[in-house]
């Protein structure tokens, strides 16, 4: 498969400036979280809300200006994943997740940045989370066709 | 400034009250994970989460159907996190410690390894069931005012504040 090749690099650019603002807004650190949860400080609203309206001007303008991205010929559209019961058990698995760790998985990356070696206990935790479920939910499906192909 | 202004508008002592740590560190930083994710989705249409690395990487080891469907992406998603990290590491150098001194720029969490660890093994289920994590969800799901991320944001959002309170009234240590 050939790809510009400012594909990678740009992908490595909005990398480094998600990871940077995790590190600045301190969510790369569970105790934060755990604050946050415990309505001991608020301010995390303010990460997600600030990171979704940024975003969401973009999702929403973007598509008006022009109909493809210009390094893969991807159409702009919106992130629309379709609602069914896992949406709720997962959510709810994830939550109880994130209140007894303060740890997810973009803020997790960006905690082993920060120099948090300890946050390898829970990356390791979530590659083993993310097997298992994916054994449990391959078992039928590895005789059927592969489910829906993911972005590329 | 951003501080300032919010002290103006609410009154000292509520933004102490609410906000220990001021607004703009958590504004800022809000922004630039928006950034982040308007850069990658301006040059490719992609609106990446940070969830689906852990599946993707996972299909270099295993040949499952729930991994392998996400082997074309699987190698810039491994970029994507080692930018998320290497951003991560330029701030900790910045900020933690001295500026731009590798000497005392590390810092590490006090919460206990098996809190990390178990919650973790559930964050790991948990994204992957639930279609998307705070960024996936959070970010780029709520920025697209999808309804099913605004359910998933609600639903682990709740949860885990009813976690964190019950552990927390537990009385079990970080």
């Amino acid at each position: 498969m050939s790809r510009h090749p400012l594909f990678m690099p740009l992908i490595l650019v909005g990398g480094l400036v998600f990871g940077f603002g995790l590190g600045f807004s301190h969510m790369a650190r569970p105790e934060v979280v755990l604050d946050f949860l415990t309505f001991d400080d608020f301010g995390l609203l303010f990460v997600m809300f600030g990171g979704s309206i940024v975003a969401g001007i973009a999702f929403w303008t973007l598509p008006k200006l022009r109909g493809s991205a210009p390094l893969t010929g991807r159409p702009y559209g919106r992130r629309l994943k379709s609602f069914d019961r896992d949406v709720l058990v997962g959510g709810s698995i994830f939550g109880v997740g994130w209140g007894l760790s303060g740890i997810c998985p973009g803020a997790a990356y960006a905690s082993l940045g920060v120099g948090n070696w300890p946050i390898l206990y829970a990356i390791g935790g979530m590659f083993v989370g993310a097997y298992a479920q994916g054994v449990w939910r391959s078992r039928d499906a590895d005789d059927a066709p592969a489910a829906a192909p993911s972005d590329d | 400034m951003i501080d300032a202004a919010a002290a103006d508008l609410l009154g000292a002592g509520t933004v102490d009250a609410l906000f220990p740590n001021g607004i703009s560190r958590y504004a800022i930083g809000g922004l630039l994970v928006g950034l982040g994710t308007v850069l990658i989705y301006l040059g490719t249409g992609i609106t990446a989460g940070a969830s689906t690395f852990l599946e993707s990487t996972l299909s270099y080891v295993s040949g499952r159907s729930r991994f392998a469907q996400y082997r074309a992406s699987r190698d810039w998603r491994v970029v994507f996190t080692l930018g998320i990290i290497g951003g991560a590491a330029v701030y900790a150098l910045i900020y933690q410690g001295d500026p731009w001194s590798i000497a005392d720029s590390a810092w590490t969490t006090e919460v206990s390894p098996w809190r990390l660890f178990l919650g973790g093994i559930l964050v790991g289920i948990g994204t992957r069931v639930g279609k998307g994590c705070t960024s996936g969800h959070g970010i780029c799901g709520v920025g697209s005012v999808s309804r099913t991320s605004l359910v998933g944001v609600a639903t682990f959002l709740v949860v885990a504040i009813v976690t964190a309170n019950a552990v927390s009234a537990l009385g079990v240590g970080l």
